[in-house]
Order: C-alpha cells, then structure tokens, then sequence
C-alpha cells in the first residue's frame, strides 16, 4: 500500500520498512527546537534525571536548536533571568544552534530554522510551539509538543509512542489575483474545514498553484495548518524546495526529497481554485470564523500589525512598502512592523522598505514575536480593534481580553492602514 | 462522583486558560494562581478554593486549542480539576496526558454547575438528569505513559534501562 509523505519520513525514521495511519511509532528526531520556554524544558529535563544517578546530557546537541523571540528583549526581570539560565545551559551542554536576541542572526524560531538550513526535506522535526508545522513547507514532517515531551527527546532522541496521523490531500489550482495570495488560501481552507477540521491530522499540500508558490508562501500555509489543528503541514519538496535551500538557506551536499506515492492513502481530499478567491479576514475570536473582505470593509481599527512567523518576511514587507509608499498612516491608527529576522530585517533597510514604512508613519520594531502574543510591546486598550498579519486571534491573545484582533494578509494590512479601516487592497488595483 | 464546577464554551484556547502574558511563570508550582485569569469569576473561585479538588470543568468542542504552552495544562492540574469535553486538540490532550491531568473526551455531553457525573472507563453517567454518554477513550499510544504515572516518569524508565544497558 502506498505511502504519504507523513508516512514515509516516520517509517525512515521509525526503522521500518512502511507504516500505515494509526500505526505507533517512536521516531528518531532529527532537529528538537524550543524558544524561551527552553526554560521549563530545562526543569523537566533535570527532574526526569532526578535521584537516577545519571548526568543530565542531552542525547546529541547538534540537533537542538534554541531561539529567543516570545520576549525580546526581556519584558520583565522573570524573563531575563529565565533567558539568562538558558544560556548558561546552552553553553554547558555546547549548544551551537543558539540564536540569542541579535540584530543579525536573531529572529522568529519558525524563520530562524529554515533561514540557515537548519530543516530539510525528510527530516522530523519538533519544536515546543504549535506553529513548528510551518516546517513542513520544506518536505520535512515537524509537529508541536509541549515542554515535558522536550525534556523526553532531549533525554532519548525519540518521540515515544506517537500515532501515526492521516492525510488530507489539499489540491491547490488557479492563479491569485494581484493582492491575493498565501494568506488568503490558508485562511479560506481553515474557514471551510474549520478550527479542527484537520486535528490529529497532517495536511498535505498539492497543485499547480503550490509549484508556483514560493519558500515564502509555503510557509504561510504550513505555519497556520495547525489552526486546522493539524499535527503538520507539508509540500513535498521540488524544485523551489531546493533552490530556497541552496540560495537562501546555504545547505551543500546532498538532499533528497522525499514524495508520496502515486496510490498513498488519503483520509480525504480537498480541492481548491484559487482564481476567484477574494481577501479574507478572520475575525474575532476564532481563527474558523473567516470571512470574504466586504463583510467586514470599512471597520474601524486602531493597531495594524505586520509581522510574526506567518507573514513578517521580506515579500510581506515587500508589498507593504509598494502599498505605503508615499502615503500616510490615518491619524487615528497606530501600525507596527516586526520583520520576521534579524536578516530580513537587513534586507528591508538595504531595500529601503524601512525608510519607506517610517515616512509613512509606521513604527518599524526589533525582530521577534511582537505583540502576536500580548506579552509586551503593542498590547491593546479596552474595546480597541487591530487588523493583523499575525496567526491567532483567540481573545486576549493580543494582550487585552477586551479588544478584539482581526488577521489579514499584508496586502490588506497595508491598504487598511492608510484608511484607518479595513480596506480591500484589490480595489482599484490596476 | 464528581461535581460540575464551571461550564464553558466551544473552542476554549490555551489564552484563554492560561494568558501569553503570564507565560514568563513557568514552573508547575508556580503556574495555578493563574488559571483563567481573563474570566474573573472563574479564577476568583480558584484562588480562593471555592472549586474543590476533583471537580469538572465543562468545554464544548475543540478544548486547549492553540499553543502548545504546558502552563495551560500545569494550571488545571495544580487544582486537581477534571476536564471533561466533547473533544480536545491534539497538544494539549498530549500535554494532559503527560502531566496527568485528566481529561475526558464524552462527544455530546449535556451538564450544568452542580450536576453530578458518575464517569468510568466507557461512559459518563450525568446522575441529576439520568442521561449516560459514551466516553472514547485514550489513544491507546498514549496509555503506556498514563500507565507509568506521567512522561517523566516513563522516560526516567527508559533512561535507566539505557544506562543498565550501556554498562553490560
Ligand atoms: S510570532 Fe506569534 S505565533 Fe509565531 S512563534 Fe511568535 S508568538 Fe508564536
């Protein structure tokens, strides 16, 4: 019986010769990536080792990865000082894919991961944050855990008994209308199979319409697959898979992709023309609870956010800046811009869409998670709305369980700004 | 016999029960004082034990959806609270099972405050309405850990079978 791509990359690395869906297995794990909670990791990670006599060493340090993004620079003095503990156990246990907060190697773990090659096609991939399915955009199978499940990987290297999960074959064809994209089509597919239409599954993402896509893209819809409740998302590798990972990631030597095969078993199929799609917007307070622009156009909103994991790279930015370009944020609105690393981040001054969002009024911040989670920075007052680029808008996630956050591709994010109201940007686009 | 304690809604995420802005506090000890601390009435009566350990606390559909902060998970279980839904997302159930919180899963469960459950293995008995549900039970992947007293727990085992292992 044929195999997907989840299928094939957990047998590869299960040790077996095929799985099949429900199947336990316990993987081997090629990359293990935590942030700050690194922190708690490390507690459980101690406590697991407790009284046994044994040194507290993690199975193989060159495949964890730790980066500072929730909470940089540190909000509070419990931060720093949780940060400041992960260091010291990051240089105990040499640690080398460490990314502290820096303005050139730091940034956002799902951008820091594939920026500098750390994830390949095949691989299996963990992290202690749900949206590590965005890894999947380069073929590899990666799902979020918590922190006590690090602590056992860390111990062992492998993920104990896991499930093996369905497939549903999203088929992706047509092209975007200028000002569509990515975001729209992820944002459409959670409304349609809704908040747990894939949960305990793995969506794989086919078609036309995803050969084109860029690294960029495809990292849009893998990063929000989990908003489906999706345990990964995944593009098989191809073409694009392997230029972004020469060019832009620097990895030498061999890749190989891994593919499904032509009868692998599908739970279920879903096709989707993207030619007609229209700008969505997901509003509060689920992320299922997706409309098509003109319902909500001509909204009020007080905070614009472009930023985060799913839509702080440098072709968000880059459409962003066409739409800002010489013109004003509306008086009564407040737009923040967190570009997704620190290299991005250089990118975007030495393409002079920094100095652009500036003049515009915007207020150009460090790279990191911003206020996609409401810890600090761009926290919202009582009754206040802000339109943003981010993945989530459960109530309170922006800070304030009294303000309301609506998500948006960038495009309309920037059209939107310059209104003071959610504005759809294919209007009077020529 | 367990007592309904508090009903929420579908979609309860893990913001919800444990706010990003409280995720600085990380340690399990630490994390209780916290729990819903956006829906006052809930987290005074927490604080405050109004809420006995052992009560249930109703979702609807889709509990814990969200992050995957184990805060979420350490907050209900430093109260002892049972969860009972209609169903869970996948990391927080994975969570729940690791640091023992239980949860159960009983599609269609009908409860209000003050009700009192009877729930076993297969089923969920409502006893102040008479109605029984069906309870699916525990991906049977996941048993072995619950069976071992919690993730820390069955690793420590397994570390120690490596180690004895190694020395041979
Ligand atoms: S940007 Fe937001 S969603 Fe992405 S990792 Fe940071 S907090 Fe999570």
């Amino acid at each position: 019986m044929g195999m997907t791509v989840a299928e094939k990359i957990l047998a590869r690395a299960s040790g077996l010769a095929s799985v099949k869906a429900g199947d336990v297995v316990e993987p081997k794990v090629d990359l293990a990536m935590s942030h700050e909670n690194a922190a708690l990791v490390i507690n459980q990670f101690l406590e697991i080792y407790k009284d046994t006599g044994l040194e507290p060493n993690i199975w193989d340090p060159t495949r964890v990865s730790i980066i500072f993004d929730h909470r940089v620079p540190a909000e509070s003095q419990k931060t720093a000082s949780n940060q400041k503990k992960v260091r010291e156990f990051v240089a105990a246990q040499t640690i080398k894919k460490f990314h502290d907060i820096r303005g050139d190697v730091g940034g956002i773990c799902h951008q820091i991961l594939p920026e500098n090659g750390y994830v390949r096609p095949g691989m299996v991939v963990v992290g202690t944050d749900s949206h590590t399915t965005s890894h999947g955009a380069l073929g590899a199978f990666a799902f979020g855990i918590g922190a006590t499940e690090m602590a056992s990987v860390w111990s062992l290297g492998s993920v104990l008994n896991v499930e093996v999960p369905a497939t549903i074959k999203v088929n992706v064809t047509g092209t975007f209308k200028k000002f569509v994209g990515p975001k729209d089509l992820i944002l459409h597919l959670i409304g349609k199979i809704s908040a747990q239409g894939a949960n305990f599954k793995v969506i794989e993402f086919h078609g036309p319409t995803i050969k084109k896509m860029s690294t960029s893209g495809r990292l849009v819809i893998c990063n929000m697959s989990v908003e489906a409740g999706a345990t990964s998302g995944i593009v098989p590798a191809d073409a694009e898979t392997m230029r972004y990972l020469r060019e832009e990631a620097g990895v030498k030597g061999k890749v190989e992709a891994v593919l499904p095969d032509k009868d692998a078993v599908y739970e279920q199929v879903i096709d989707i023309d993207v030619s007609r799609l229209v700008p969505q917007i997901a509003c509060p307070h689920t992320v299922d609870n997706v409309k098509p622009i003109k319902e909500v156009a001509g909204k009020k909103v007080n905070q614009i956010v472009i930023g985060s994991c799913t839509n702080g790279r440098l072709d968000d930015l880059a459409i962003a800046a066409k739409i800002l370009k010489g013109k004003k944020v509306a008086a009564h609105t407040r737009m923040l811009i967190f570009p997704a690393s620190g290299r991005i981040y250089n990118q975007a001054l030495a393409k002079g869409y920094v100095g652009e969002f500036m003049k515009a009024g915007a207020v150009v911040m460090n790279s990191g998670c911003g206020p996609c989670l409401g810890v600090h920075e761009g926290a919202l007052g009582d009754e206040e709305v802000a339109l943003s680029t981010t993945n989530r808008n459960f109530k309170g996630r922006m800070g304030n369980p009294k303000s309301e956050v609506y998500l948006c591709s960038p495009a309309v994010a920037a059209a939107s700004a310059i209104k003071g109201v959610i504005t759809d940007p294919t209007k009077g686009a020529k | 016999m367990a007592q309904v304690a508090y009903v929420l809604g579908d979609d309860i995420s893990t913001d919800v029960i444990y706010p990003g802005r409280y995720m600085a506090t990380v340690l399990p000890t630490e994390t209780p004082q916290y729990a819903f601390a956006d829906i006052a009435e809930l987290n005074g009566k927490l604080k405050a034990k109004q809420i006995a350990p052992g009560s249930v606390l109703l979702g609807g559909k889709n509990f814990g959806c969200g992050s995957s902060r184990e805060q979420a998970v350490s907050t209900l279980k430093g109260h002892e609270l049972i969860i009972v839904a209609n169903d869970f997302a996948r990391i927080f159930l994975q969570n729940s099972i690791n640091l023992g919180l239980r949860t159960i899963s009983c599609p269609g469960v009908e409860a209000a405050v003050g009700d009192d459950l009877e729930i076993t293995e297969t089923t969920l008995t409502n006893k102040t309405t008479g109605k029984t549900y069906a309870v699916v039970p525990l991906p049977s992947a996941r048993r072995a850990i619950v069976d071992a007293g919690g993730l820390i727990a069955y690793t420590r085992k397994r570390v120690m079978e490596r180690a004895g292992g190694q020395k041979k």
